[in-house]
């Protein structure tokens, strides 16, 4: 089984990678790790991790800028429906639009957009640092406690237009999307190889995890 | 409820651990992969590691230890000392560091912030802040290593550096940098209700109440120590515990 990771010259690429391999050395049936932003084999991945940091639309034109990495991503992801787990503005980026330096689209996966954290004056932007995630539950969350903390980093989050695709929130002081999930495709806005020992078990999770 | 952060700071010659009292007598306190492993698990909620390496061609020492630690610490990782361009900046982020912090660099060619949040996002770019009063309510910031003095207003400059696309601000008091009688919490104060990015502050840290005063009175969002840690006199839980204990919401 191959997992692939999207190299499209994201900052925390280094990291992701160092998390899943510490991960991924753990499970009884190992994937092959790849690191790749070939179509040949994004199309022959049976999993795919899609890192980000910085701004959504540098982001989305450095991904626009590999030829053929999202057509390759959007055959297997939606046509072929494998598992996909987008982290921080790789998660973002599946909205339909983001409103982040002016407007931007992106993805089109799962229905909403990307706004600015309203926050009362005396919260600091960026959302930066451990915060409690609740969820529903879900095979992804297995082993977690609600209210755990985990490591976040941004200034916008994914506001989904249907309540279903939003599966675990944060609080600052207003409700932020932690997690998204539609199907086969997954998302955290937090940073899982950033989350110590929670982070590693959401890994595990999306490493076992089927859908169907 | 968002956590204040406990920051343990190790200071790395040619890829060891040192720390500075008032920037100068410094004394060898061990590897930094294993001190980042060992903060790692006692429940540290970043590292930092601030390079003084005079020499530039033994600066790739730090490369190997930032590596190293990404590698076995799955905490952020801020990486700072020497760092003058963007492709300095790229290398640490490749090696593995999560943010990286510029000091004298920013000073000397403000547009670096700018040219740098803009490329690796705002959340990458920490902006260290050397600061020292000069009189009441005023504090100037010195640069290289804090040998150097400007006639440049700390709180101006935070402001500015905020405006530019700083994510973050790493603010060390150089009058109570070594001397464990506490943060300088006016300094912060100033700071961090002046701005609206987080302020980790910095220096002068020395018992378990001064983390609390930090955040009660300083506004800090992070709190970053050195040698409180290395020498064992308080662990990271020991200070969590003590903070949670006063209603600082704390990871435990």
């Amino acid at each position: 089984m191959k997992l692939v990771i999207i190299n499209y010259g994201s900052g925390n690429l280094h990291s992701v990678h160092k998390a899943f391999e510490a991960v991924n050395n753990n499970l009884e049936n190992p994937y092959e790790i790849i690191v790749t932003n070939t179509p040949f084999e994004i199309l022959n991945a049976d999993k795919l991790v899609l890192p980000g940091v910085g701004a959504f639309q540098d982001c989305k034109n450095a991904i626009h800028k590999i030829d053929g990495l999202f057509e390759s991503l959007e055959q297997v992801v939606i046509g072929e429906k494998k598992a996909f787990m987008g982290i921080c503005v790789g998660m973002q980026l599946l909205a339909e639009k983001s409103l982040e330096f002016g407007e931007c689209e992106g993805f089109g996966w799962i229905p909403g957009e990307v706004i600015k954290i309203e926050a009362p004056a005396d919260y600091k932007i960026p959302h930066m640092g451990w915060n409690e995630v609740t969820f529903r539950n879900h095979e992804l969350l297995n082993n977690i406690s609600q209210n755990t903390d985990f490591y976040f980093v941004h200034s916008y989050y994914f506001r989904t237009q249907k309540n279903e695709n939003c599966i675990a929130t944060t609080k600052y002081p207003n409700p932020i999307t932690a997690a998204v999930l539609k199907e086969n495709i997954f998302g955290t806005q937090f940073h899982p190889e950033k989350s110590h020992n929670n982070g590693k078990q959401i890994i595990t999770n999306f490493l076992e995890w089927e859908p169907s | 409820m968002l956590k204040k952060r406990i920051i343990p700071c190790l200071d790395v010659d040619r890829g060891r651990v040192v720390k500075g009292v008032n920037f100068v007598d410094l004394i060898d306190a061990g590897d930094p992969v294993e001190q980042a492993k060992i903060y790692n698990s006692e429940g540290a909620d970043e590292l930092c590691f601030l390079d003084i390496t005079a020499s530039s061609d033994e600066r790739e020492t730090l490369f190997e230890v930032v590596k190293k630690t990404a590698e076995n610490c799955f905490i952020p990782l801020t990486v700072g000392g020497g760092v003058r361009t963007i492709d300095d900046i790229s290398r640490l982020l490749h090696h593995g560091a999560d943010k990286v912090s510029i000091n004298t660099a920013a000073v000397e060619n403000i547009d670096l912030v700018a040219k740098a949040a803009k490329k690796y996002g705002s959340s990458t770019i920490v902006i260290a802040v050397d600061a020292k009063k000069n009189g009441d309510k005023s504090w100037n910031i010195f640069t290289h290593g804090g040998r150097k003095p400007t006639d440049i207003d700390a709180l101006e400059y935070c402001i500015e550096v905020a405006n530019l696309g700083a994510g973050e601000i790493l603010l060390t008091s150089m009058d109570r940098d070594g001397t464990k009688i506490g943060f300088d919490n006016e300094l912060l104060s100033n700071v961090s209700s002046s701005i609206d990015i987080p302020v980790i502050a910095s220096g002068g840290v020395g018992n378990l109440e001064h983390f609390a005063e930090g955040v009660l009175e300083g506004g800090a969002s992070a709190l970053l120590a050195a040698s409180i840690f290395h020498f064992g006199e308080y662990s990271i839980k020991d200070v969590k515990t003590y903070l949670a204990e006063q209603n600082i919401a704390v990871r435990i």
